[in-house]
């Protein structure tokens, strides 16, 4: 610090800061230089850097209250600087570490809190826009710390909303925001009149009045808070949808209003006149306030702005506002609606998606639903399966209504044909929600005749199977419908209901035997005989260990079977039986390569038996990698034990090609390896090792001393002799387990005709994929390409790729771009999806506790041993592609 | 005191014929340029004969500045360059510039070819008006003179408007043209910052009106025409070539490529095709979703929207036509009304408002049946429509642009005078500024408190900071200094440099003062009371006590001797110098107040 030059003295002080972010470092010992020094300098670049590097170490020693209220007050003493730089360091230096009050805290201390607070509080109305911003910041930080702000400085935030800077504005609407969280109730008078309303409702009022701001950042960040505004009282809250129309100085209602009557009065079909929205009744001048300083018309404004993020924002804030109010929820409908004809998808899309989670609270007008419906004609998939899943759960009012939604969903089925699926899907719902409103329109959609027989319809066509759909949904809950089928109505009943049987419920039909509806009453005591199944058949295994080994090989293999099949009835359970049985197969793998006769034999001769060992341990490992990688809602106790196993594929692996291999030199690699191995395992999973008595660590460990300083060729026999004494571990099951899935929808693989294409030129070919509980599917899944010549390709496909539809589930909708020199003739390829991991990656790392001194130490050495690998995770497509020769 | 003053040459309380004239701070602006359209003699262009009575244009205004291309911010430029006479800059923004000389060759063309007037401003004319105009960028500050500076805001309204800041030192006028505060298919909302002027220029067409969102509008025109198209109908949009006419075709064109449609667009072909290709150009003030996206795709190249051939009006099947002019009152747009009229399954929508007289007007008002040229009786059998696509701001919008610019002053213009009247008793109760509204050739002045700048010396004023606390926003400073003023220009600064610069001898001022005091003791014993009185009291200030007998506080002189007639009396002689007069007038109340009674 003696150095004559700012700027050197600048980077040391910002040298001192990262050496005491780095752990291991005790930064009680420059603290009081840093000081020191920063009572000396001259230098407001130095002085800021000071400041930092002391917030650094402040953060560093939470536990240390005078040092802390030592910085405090030296953040205090340089408030008064005259260089912003510096405000601004002090003030977040107050705000990171400035007293919290804890509960009953000792009175002096609440004293230095309400110092704090009133210290930033003058920094409000500071000269330097940045500093008045960091000032808020502080505040903000202080909250977040936990301490209660006081009511007092709500009046000076609402002044700071005028602030000339779009960065301040910013901040002081977080801080209404967050006061009006905490006094929600108490009551603040009105300038300018004599009333009074309650807190938030006025900062909900200013708030609305920032979403017309001159700055788009102050707008979007306003829109998003309006949503999480609960407590606000529904006067306020329908004000931000009335704009107050007027029409020279006459009252005008809005085209919404005027829907609603037109269809109250049953006119609807006729077309508006010039002059139809001819003002009618005469308003008081006095009583109109244009620029209300209430929540006038906020939402109208938002939805209406020029920037799609602060649209966005505004839909998002509606929804939430929607769902914790009923009544608001039914006046938004009309603007929702209108967002369907944004002309941004993005925001499209949004609004479907809000309109599907407030759709309990609503019932949808017959001319919304002609809007809603007008988008199924959208030419983007998303959109439309967006709207079908809004269909799913919407209420309609009338039988026109339904019809209505049928015939656009026909029409978009005809003109879409890929959306079956999803549309007949949209039509199970909607029959089952409406079944009264269903009931007379049947006659029309089966086109039943009462005396005339009419020509059977096509079994095969789509359309007509999305009416039954609709039809026998709704039937289920309305036994008289069937009485109106005809004969083939029945029939193609029975075959729907064996080839959709998701989509068709089991009807109570007259004259047919009831075969399948004692299922669908029963379907929750079922669970349970399943799941004690599941651990009946766990117990049976854990519990005969000690069976010879030809029983225990039986006994697995018909648990694993057991499980496969149980995994495919019951859907739930699927992931946990899945992963038991892999984890049995494992286990099954292990023993049969361990069976003692082979062993025993001299090794040159059982060539054969030794390769079947190594298969297995290969086959352990890939199966350890899957179970660690490809459940979501594994926790420690599984990741421990699947380790376990892999280490013990490893040990197998070791004694094989020690008995194959003659030579000493390459064991002792390997044996080193393992026991670097054995180490990490111990130390990765310490805390777990307790659970593991008896198990093949366990006894490792134990011999672990004696393991070291033996030859390669003792650590083998040992490691042998105790693979086979460990006993079975327990897998212990977690409360949720799923198994990562996906599903190639597109390409379907069933064209026969060739895609064509040049030689040495790209094609593109569209890959469409759903992904079930993929975590993080962005940073793992992979598409591989295999050509007929074994050259493969790995895709990484684009983060934007990904869409979220809903928890644990993504869709993968892609491009993948093939290429290859030219074919004499049209041959198949084959897609799928990779799940990439990467054992560093794995979770029983990320939960190591940190200790901070060998936290660097830590971070070198599983990056030599990580292993990236991939898990195929769909079943491969094939398509079917021609390069060309290129034509010159 | 210094004032600002506007006068409406053309547009005061009235919409078409814009022409304001702003004096600021000895410069002179004239704020567009407009014609009246409803007039075709002489009262069609401003009275410039007004401005300067018989002097020259040129020498008179500093700087003419156009808001955008309509001809009623435009239309009498060549006149009043050319034949009037004016050789100074013209400032207009980039998209104006290359669009207007269209529009004005347009208007010439339909006025001279058409109805053969004589004395009407030639092709030339237009070629060398636009030669004597400046373009500028937005945000652009251009220096007019040393003192005249301009600066454009974005305004919405149409392609290429723009709203105008102009400043002369401190003193300064927005002029905001027509604007637009919601955004639309293709344009943004007009934006400025909070640049505080001392007047704020606004049109009113929209005073009194607050409109529908826009959505409802722009569904219920989607859903008319698709419903039309569906069942096999044509329907017909007449418009004007400009602004409105490229909104409509970015909502059908957009509407088309996410319905998959496939029934035609038709655009009639001529000055809107030239336009066109001037939207394209001009991506930049267009909005965020064009702007973002013409990388991709230029919203302007429209994929499903052609240009319409006569003979294509006879086609069968549906088809939507864009037809000029909007009105339905001549040409394109009125042939074809006349060949789809007697179709009920037609349909034809008015997007703006429609002059009394013109065909449009008569079937809005729900007339069926029209009597054409030739007394032919034409029925109307197809659907009419209207619906109202209007790029003015509404009276939310434009307290919303008070509320943004904060200006001292508001000035209205371009608008009806009632509706005006009304919007002004808003501004004023909102606000609290005063509103005005001319009519034409009215003049408004408006005083102003211009703050002077000074400048300090930077020894003075880190002297002056050094002092007192840190300098607050709220309020005044006190300094003291000496103000000089030198060659038109003012300095602040300390005493000793300005007696320096002056070659003034310093005078020293010095004040005393007698206080009795009643002691009956001796001299030096009051003085040693005296002392440790004030040492008591002024506990902040130094307090010395001299060997020949005197006090001293800081630099306050105290003196004792006794009274010549009463011994009991000592006279207190008290002296210090101007710059200590608070301290001095303190001490000598302070003594006033006599000594405390001694205890011991």
């Amino acid at each position: 610090f003696q150095e004559n030059d700012a700027s050197v003295r600048l980077k040391i002080a910002s040298l001192l800061g990262l050496l005491s972010k780095t752990a291991g470092f005790s930064p009680d010992c420059i603290m009081d230089d840093a000081i020191n020094t920063l009572q000396n300098e001259k230098s407001h670049q130095v002085l800021a850097q000071l400041l930092d590097t002391l917030l650094v170490i402040g953060t560093k020693l939470t536990e240390n209250p005078p040092v802390r209220m030592r910085l405090v007050e030296v953040a205090c003493k340089h408030l008064t600087d005259s260089s912003h730089g510096v405000r601004n360091k002090c003030l977040q230096l107050i705000g990171c570490l400035g007293p919290v009050e804890k509960g009953a805290a000792k009175e002096s201390e609440s004293q230095a809190a309400k110092d704090v607070q009133k210290i930033i509080g003058d920094h409000f109305n500071d000269q330097d826009p940045r500093v008045r911003t960091a000032a808020i910041k502080a505040m903000l930080q202080l909250h977040e710390r936990g301490l209660k702000l006081q009511q007092a400085i709500y009046s000076q935030a609402c002044k700071l909303l005028a602030d000339d800077y779009e960065q301040v504005r910013s901040a002081a609407v977080q801080l209404i925001w967050v006061l009006s969280q905490l006094y929600p109730e108490s009551i603040v008078p009105i300038p300018s009149s004599n009333e009074e309303i309650r807190l938030v409702d006025d900062a909900f009022g200013k708030i609305c009045h920032m979403v017309s701001d001159g700055s788009w950042v102050v707008r979007v960040q306003a829109a998003k808070l309006l949503g999480s505004m609960q407590q606000v009282s529904s006067h306020f809250l329908d004000q931000t949808l009335d704009k107050k129309l007027m029409s020279d100085l006459r009252r005008k209602r809005t085209a919404h209003e005027r829907a609603k009557e037109l269809y109250s009065s049953g006119e609807f079909s006729s077309g508006r006149k010039w002059g139809d929205d001819a003002p009618k009744e005469e308003i008081d001048t006095g009583a109109v306030n244009l620029i209300e300083s209430g929540a006038c018309g906020a939402f109208v404004h938002g939805l209406e702005d020029e920037m799609y993020e602060v649209r966005i924002a505004a839909v998002e804030a509606l929804c939430m506002l929607a769902q914790s109010s009923p009544s608001f929820a039914e006046k938004c409908l009309d603007f929702l609606v209108d967002m369907f004809n944004d002309e941004i998808e993005e925001v499209r899309l949004q609004s479907i998606h809000t309109m599907r989670k407030i759709s309990n609270n609503i019932t949808l007008r017959e001319d919304q639903l002609d809007t809603v419906l007008a988008v199924l004609e959208d030419s983007s998939r998303d959109i439309r399966e967006a709207l079908h899943e809004l269909l799913c759960c919407t209420n309609v009012s009338t039988k026109e209504g339904i019809h209505l939604a049928l015939v656009e969903l026909l029409k978009n089925l005809t003109k879409y044909p890929t959306d079956r699926e999803s549309i007949w899907k949209c039509l199970k719902f909607l029959g089952s929600r409406h079944p009264t409103l269903v009931l007379p329109l049947v006659p029309e959609l089966l086109s039943t005749h009462p005396f005339f027989d009419t020509p059977e319809p096509d079994m095969d066509d789509p359309a007509y199977i999305a009416v039954l759909v609709l039809i026998f949904n709704a039937a289920k809950s309305c036994p008289t419908m069937p009485a109106l089928f005809s004969d083939h109505t029945f029939r193609h009943y029975a075959y729907l209901r064996d080839s959709l049987s998701h989509l068709v419920p089991p009807l109570r039909l007259p004259g047919r035997k009831l075969v399948s509806s004692p299922v669908s009453p029963s379907i929750t005591p079922h669970e349970d005989p399943s799941q004690q199944f599941l651990h009946q058949s766990l117990e049976r295994v854990y519990n005969l260990q000690h069976l010879d080994p030809q029983g225990i090989q039986e006994l697995l293999e018909f648990t694993i079977r057991d499980l496969q099949r149980l995994g495919e009835l019951q859907s739930e359970l699927a992931g946990m039986a899945d992963f038991t049985a892999t984890y049995l197969q494992c286990q099954l793998l292990l023993i049969k390569a361990l069976q003692e006769r082979l062993w025993n034999m001299a090794a040159p001769l059982y060539l054969k038996q030794n390769a079947l060992a190594s298969a297995a341990a290969k086959q352990i490992l890939e199966e350890t990698y899957k179970m660690e990688f490809m459940y979501s809602g594994v926790e420690s106790r599984q990741v421990v034990i699947i380790h376990h196993m892999r280490l013990q594929a490893k040990a197998l692996q070791l004694i094989v090609t020690a008995r194959t291999t003659r030579g000493v030199e390459p064991l002792f690699g390997m044996c080193e390896k393992f026991l670097q191995e054995v180490d990490s395992f111990q130390r990765c999973f310490i805390s777990e090792l307790p659970h593991m008595q008896g198990s093949f660590v366990d006894k490792l460990l134990d011999l672990m001393p004696r393991l070291v300083t033996s030859k390669p060729s003792e650590v083998v026999k040992i490691l042998q002799t105790t693979l086979r004494q460990s006993t079975f571990l327990h897998l212990p099951l977690p409360e949720q387990l799923h198994r990562a899935t996906a599903n190639i929808i597109e390409p379907t693989g069933e064209s026969d005709n060739p895609l064509r294409f040049t030689s040495g030129l790209v094609v593109a070919l569209d890959v469409d994929a759903t992904l079930e509980h993929v975590q993080d599917p962005q940073g793992t899944v992979k598409v591989q390409v295999l050509y007929p010549d074994g050259q493969a390709q790995l895709i990484h496909p684009k983060p934007a790729d990904f869409r979220n539809p809903g928890p644990g589930r993504h869709r993968l909708i892609t491009q993948v771009y093939l290429s290859h020199t030219a074919w004499t003739e049209p041959c198949q390829i084959e897609v799928r999806l990779l799940l990439a991991y990467n054992s560093n990656r794995s979770k029983a790392a990320a939960k190591m506790p940190k200790s901070a001194w060998n936290e660097s130490l830590e971070a070198l050495p599983p990056s030599e041993n990580g292993i990236e690998g991939t898990i195929p995770f769909s079943k491969p497509v094939k398509v079917y592609i021609m390069p060309k020769p290129a034509r010159r | 005191v210094s004032y600002l003053c506007a006068s409406g040459a053309g547009a005061g309380q009235d919409v078409g014929r814009s022409c304001i004239l702003v004096s600021i701070a000895g410069k002179n602006v004239m704020l567009d340029c407009g014609m009246h359209m409803g007039y075709n003699d002489d009262r069609r262009f401003p009275d410039f004969s007004y401005i300067t009575q018989n002097g020259r244009l040129t020498d008179f205004l500093d700087c003419v500045i156009i808001s955008h291309f309509h001809l009623d911010h435009c239309g009498a430029l060549p006149y009043f360059s050319e034949m009037v006479g004016y050789d100074g800059p013209i400032y207009m923004t980039h998209p104006t510039k290359a669009i207007c000389p269209i529009l004005l060759e347009d208007y010439r063309k339909i006025t001279v070819d058409k109805k053969g007037e004589t004395n009407f401003f030639t092709s030339q004319m237009i070629k060398d008006c636009m030669k004597k105009v400046v373009a500028v960028h937005l945000h652009q500050t251009v220096q007019v003179d040393e003192e005249l500076e301009i600066k454009a805001y974005y305004a919405g309204h149409v392609l290429g408007a723009a709203m105008f800041q102009i400043k002369v030192g401190c003193e300064s006028v927005v002029y905001t043209g027509d604007y637009n505060m919601t955004p639309d298919r293709h344009l943004g909302a007009a934006w400025i910052d909070k640049c505080r002027p001392d007047l704020l220029i606004t049109e009113s067409t929209y005073a009194t009106t607050i409109r529908d969102s826009k959505r409802c509008r722009e569904r219920d025109f989607l859903k008319k025409v698709h419903e039309t198209v569906e069942r096999g109908g044509k329907v017909l949009i007449p418009v004007f070539a400009l602004g409105r006419a490229q909104e409509l075709c970015i909502l059908l064109e957009t509407f088309w490529e996410r319905m998959n449609l496939k029934a035609p667009i038709y655009f009639s072909t001529g000055l809107t095709e030239k336009a066109n290709h001037y939207y394209k150009l001009f991506i930049t003030w267009t909005n965020q979703k064009i702007r973002k996206t013409f990388v991709q795709r230029n919203m302007f190249e429209f994929k499903h929207i052609k240009a319409f051939d006569r003979a294509f009006a006879d086609n069968p099947g549906p088809m939507v036509v864009f037809a000029t002019p909007g009105m339905l009152h001549a040409g394109q747009s009125l042939q074809i009304f006349r060949k789809w009229a007697g179709n009920e399954k037609n349909m034809v929508i008015m997007p703006g408002y429609c002059v009394q007289g013109t065909v449009g007007h008569k079937i809005l008002s729900g007339q069926r049946k029209l009597e054409m040229e030739g007394r032919q009786i034409l029925e109307v059998k197809m659907q009419v429509e209207y619906m109202s696509f209007s790029a003015h701001a509404d009276a939310k919008g434009i307290m919303q642009l008070i509320r943004q610019a904060e200006p001292r002053n508001v000035l209205l213009v371009h608008g009806e005078a009632k509706k005006m009247e009304f919007l002004k008793q808003k501004i004023e109760q909102e606000f609290h500024v005063s509103c005005y509204m001319p009519a034409n050739g009215e003049t408004t002045t408006i005083f102003t408190n211009p703050s002077i700048p000074v400048d300090i010396s930077l020894g003075l004023l880190k002297r002056e900071t050094a002092i007192g606390l840190l300098p607050d926003v709220k309020k005044p400073k006190l300094m003291h200094g000496t103000l000089m003023m030198k060659d038109n220009s003012f300095r602040l600064v300390s005493p000793e440099q300005a007696l320096k610069e002056l070659g003034l001898a310093e005078h020293q001022l010095r004040f005393t003062c007698r206080v009795h005091i009643q002691d009956p003791r001796k001299e030096h014993e009051t003085v040693l009371r005296v002392y440790n009185h004030l040492k008591g009291v002024l506990k902040d200030y130094s307090v010395q006590h001299l060997p020949d007998g005197s006090i001293t506080v800081e630099s306050i002189l105290i003196q004792a001797t006794a009274h010549s007639e009463d011994q009991g009396t000592k006279v207190l002689l008290v002296s210090w110098t101007y710059q200590d007069e608070e301290l001095g007038s303190y001490l000598t109340s302070l003594l006033k107040k006599g000594l405390p009674q001694s205890t011991a």
